[in-house]
């Protein structure tokens, strides 16, 4: 019983009786961290919603944003991480299948799915290399099979990940204005179970998820089925074309007992189910184990009497089973029968909206101690220290993974993975979308205010270099157990970040998810907030990429400081944890971002690649091996504040771009760029086969772009199959 | 002239085909549900990609026992031509309409990635308007396309031109003689392993041409040329 004493006194009062088993298996799912948000609710309330694209923001099952046209977008974020810990393809798999659901649910067809995962040290550690292997496989797997591409995403590595993973899904989806499904219901609607049948599987799975994870609960974890979910998907979009559903809802944590209990609670009414009319898969399953089941592929239809025959037709032409559990009542109770006896009933309202937890912060002692560090003297050989760097798992090229994905189903992906900062997909509008998933664990330990911060700004820096006007972001909070005080002043740090940067940048938050409790026998996870951010494009002229042209001349935007807390520098190279962290100015960044949109609308700007994990070493390595051709830098001319040449090359200073531009266009780029007063310099140009960085005449790194490709390109591939 | 799309349960690429014969070929194009078993109003059929079935058991072993088949099986026997992709593709080997196997990748991962495929005989209809050893920039995407067949196999295939597409350089599943797409005996059933619906506009592809979509264009010449 994962319930507390006053959690269960609260019920008590609130009930005016004692609640009996099943409706404690019930509230228990309910009011588990994982469906509730208990601790996090009132803090959550703090980000910015409103936006004047926004038609549906937080607390449903996606947010909606009006793309012009009559057309909408919808995206989602989910993870599941304890499931993947346990078992990653079956974990990471039903991840996949759960914000799809959701995403479905507003009546939208999904076109495009992102993720975001971290793992420990995959050089060292064969246990990391396992979870990876097969959580790539499992997201795959799935989404290879809905024939939905998965098309953008991020992996980051590091030690603290050593016994556990992160494995954050989104999902973003197209629809009509007119089709979306806000749900409503009528007394005496049907109410409908349809898809995979309900099994032993993913029993207790979201109060599995909301406790640290101290024994492998492989029955809390459930097993996928893409080809049904397939279905589904293609059942339910024919059906709301048909204009013949009142509500949908997918079945995700807490099963059958959350969907029934928030359903009633949005829609206002009752519900009154039949729980023995559940098609099953195993004989002889307790109500209780019926209610709790995170079976998957499963959604919760309402429909009227009149829509019944056709919705049922078109659940038989795709040979889907279903059955009609229960009605819509003229009450607001969740009733839950067994043939005909009753074996709960209770207020769907509070069901569905658990007692909010009083949580309480401390500043964590750590955070003091981590702000001085030891400083490394300057390395000598930065040939060397650059091809390491293009080794590091968290900087190589992610080949490996994406050529795993079907990226290209669909006929949307313009920009693909590899090249350019976030992938860009075709609407049927003839506009464009973009979106990037960004995270960085090792920033948001340090300092979790500007660490999310600077996620929320590198998110929206890639969406930029694409040619994309941010719109609207997703967030997922993922930490450890929020009882432990320091811990959840983590969380409000982060949620502080997230907010000043929203607000002044002006890009509404429309949908998140908040993840507590990830902890293995390691210990707590670092802080680790990823940020979700969608761009549009009206114009097919304005997609940029990263690929650049020989004689192009190259200019850096922004300024470089000595910033190389949590840099993958500091900690993948020297060891050293702690210092100071890249601190972004939101006020800065909405100039930033207006002069890059403006530069990139009037056709001044060839190539753009956003400066952030690497720093600006990184940043011009990888734009000459995706366009195999070299680079000559004068470190001289680059805009900073740095007191040391390797700072000057790895820093992950926010507010940066590379773009390149043709040498008639630079009076036009510099006049622009000195009417808003933004920091440039004017570096080099493209040239030859080096990566080449001089400074005032000395070299400093200077090394083939075939080697720099073969290191960057092969990395992962060769420490996953050989190494 | 009427092109169907079969669609299975689990078809996924049936929108993508029919966008390009729709709205990039203009061309008179319907979706055709598996359980059909009329397709005599149609010109030619096209088996687009997908995980039929989850591809369960084998990639396309339960598609190739639907009702629509046999129709298909029909078609082919009339001499309309008949195109399977990818997952189509398995489906017409699973079915008997082509011969050899499927294999999976050998690297035993799913792979999806640009590559190059070259014509080796324009005796098809699909391959009708297409130069010998034009190459074509075109995306893979499977999991079990490593093609194979037994030598005797293989030289039949050879000795009556029916080996259509290969790969060129890159062969990225490990398929026999880099083989990429291959028709019967008579030429008119045509499978290929790439996607090149895929690769029909220029805008998605960002490596060089859309010649992709001559593909399809001689199947439109090849039917025209035939009335």
């Amino acid at each position: 019983m994962s319930l507390t004493q006053e959690e269960i006194i609260y019920l008590k009062d609130k009930l005016k009786r004692q609640p009996n088993d099943i409706e404690l298996s019930i509230v228990q799912a309910e009011w588990s961290e994982h469906c509730s948000y208990k601790s996090s609710k009132p803090y959550i309330k703090l980000l910015p919603t409103e936006g004047k694209r926004v038609i549906i923001g937080p607390g449903h099952d996606a947010g909606v944003l009006d793309l012009g046209d009559g057309y909408v977008v919808t995206v989602h974020i989910e993870s599941h991480n304890h499931p993947s810990v346990v078992e990653p393809y079956g974990g990471a798999a039903t991840g996949v299948g759960g914000v799809i659901r959701d995403i479905l649910s507003m009546g939208t067809r999904p076109i495009a799915i992102f993720d975001a995962l971290r793992f420990g040290n995959i050089k060292k550690s064969n246990h990391a290399k396992w979870l990876f292997k097969h959580v790539v496989r499992g997201i795959a797997d799935y989404g290879n099979c809905l024939g939905i591409p998965t098309i953008a995403g991020e992996v980051e590595f590091d030690n603290s990940f050593e016994h556990y993973c992160l494995v954050d899904v989104a999902s973003i989806g197209i629809g009509k204005k007119e089709d979306i499904v806000t749900s409503h219901a009528d007394n005496e609607d049907f109410v409908v179970l349809v898809g995979g049948s309900t099994g032993r599987d993913g029993i207790h799975g979201a109060s599995f998820a909301s406790k640290a994870l101290e024994e492998e609960n492989r029955a809390a974890v459930q097993i996928p089925d893409p080809f049904l979910e397939k279905l589904l998907i293609e059942a339910t979009i024919e059906a709301i074309n048909a204009k013949c559903v009142k509500a949908v809802k997918d079945l995700g944590g807490g099963g059958l007992s959350c969907c029934l209990s928030e359903t009633a609670d949005k829609i206002g009414k009752g519900i009154e189910v039949d729980i023995s009319k559940v098609h099953v898969r195993e004989e002889g399953m307790t109500d209780a184990e019926l209610l709790n089941s995170e079976s998957q592929e499963r959604m919760l239809y309402i429909v009227d009497k009149p829509n019944m025959k056709q919705l049922f037709s078109i659940f038989d032409k795709y040979e889907i089973n279903y059955s009609i559990i229960g009605k819509v009542k003229d009450h607001t109770n969740l009733v839950i029968k067994h043939n005909n006896d009753v074996i709960a009933d209770m207020p769907a309202s509070l069901v569905a909206n658990a007692p909010l937890g009083n949580r309480i912060t401390r500043v964590p002692e750590y955070v003091e101690q981590l702000k001085k560090v030891m400083k490394v003297s300057i390395p000598t050989d930065l040939n060397t220290i650059l091809l390491n760097m293009l080794a590091n798992p968290s900087i190589a090229s992610k080949r490996y993974v994406y050529e795993q994905y079907d990226h290209e189903v669909g006929i949307r992906t313009i920009v693909k993975p590899g090249y350019g900062d976030a992938s860009v997909l075709r609407l049927d509008n003839g506009k464009f979308l973009a979106f990037k998933l960004d995270g960085n664990s090792k920033q948001c330990f340090i300092d979790p205010y500007y660490g999310s911060m600077g996620c929320f700004a590198e998110a929206c820096r890639n969406v930029i270099a694409v040619g994309a006007e941010p719109i609207g972001m997703v967030d997922h909070l993922q930490f450890g157990n929020p009882e432990d005080q320091e811990i959840f002043w983590t969380f409000t740090e982060v949620i502080r970040g997230i907010s000043d940067y929203s607000r002044v940048m002006n890009i509404p938050c429309v949908g998140g998810k908040v993840s507590f409790y990830n902890e293995s026998d390691n210990g707590p996870i670092k802080p680790s907030p990823v940020i979700g951010v969608i761009g549009l494009i009206d114009n097919v002229s304005q997609i940029r990429t990263s690929l650049i042209k020989e004689n192009d001349l190259v200019l850096i935007i922004g300024l470089t400081k000595d910033e190389v807390g949590g840099s993958e520098y500091q900690e993948y190279i020297h060891g050293i944890v702690g210092g100071n962290v890249p601190k972004t100015n939101p006020s800065y960044d909405v100039r930033v971002m207006h002069t890059m949109l403006d530069l990139i609308k009037n056709d001044l700007i060839r190539s753009v690649h956003d400066c952030s994990k690497g720093g600006l070493a990184i940043a011009l390595s990888e734009m000459c091996i995706v366009s195999n051709i070299g680079i000559e830098i004068d470190l001289a001319n680059v805009p900073n504040e740095c007191s040391r040449i390797d700072d000057l090359l790895f820093s992950e200073s926010h507010s940066r771009f590379v773009i390149t531009i043709k040498n008639n266009k630079l009076s036009n780029v510099i006049d622009l760029l000195e009417n808003n007063n933004i920091h440039y310099g004017i570096v080099g140009e493209v040239t030859d086969n080096l990566i080449r960085f001089t400074q005032g005449g000395t070299n400093v790194v200077n090394v083939d772009v075939d080697k720099a490709a073969d290191i960057w390109i092969n990395t992962l591939e060769e420490i996953m199959e050989h190494g | 002239m009427k092109i169907g799309i079969v669609v299975f349960p689990g078809s996924n690429c049936d929108m993508d085909v029919h966008y390009v014969f729709r709205k990039v070929l203009h061309t008179n194009t319907e979706f055709i549900w598996h359980k059909h078993n009329n397709l005599q109003d149609y010109d030619a059929i096209i088996l687009p990609g997908g995980f039929t079935y989850g591809d369960r058991l084998r990639a396309g072993v339960i598609a190739a026992f639907s009702p629509v088949m046999k129709e298909v099986k029909r078609l082919a026997t009339e001499g309309k031509p008949i195109l399977g992709i990818c997952n189509g593709f398995q489906i017409l080997v699973e079915s008997g309409l082509l011969p050899g196997a499927f294999m999976k990748n050998d690297s035993l991962k799913f792979v999806c990635k640009w590559i190059n495929i070259t014509v080796e005989t324009n005796r098809t209809p699909f391959t009708y308007g297409l130069k010998l050893n034009h190459q074509i920039s075109i995306p893979v995407a499977n999991q079990e396309g490593r093609f194979f067949a037994d030598p005797k196999t293989l030289k039949t295939l050879e000795l009556n031109n029916q080996i259509i597409f290969k790969y060129h350089n890159d062969n990225p599943n490990g398929s026999v003689n880099a083989i990429a797409g291959i028709s019967n005996m008579k030429g008119n059933v045509v499978g290929i392993m790439p996607h090149p619906e895929r690769a029909s506009e220029n805008i998605l592809n960002p490596f060089g041409n859309n010649d992709a979509i001559l593909i399809f264009k001689s199947l439109l010449d090849y039917m025209d040329e035939q009335k």
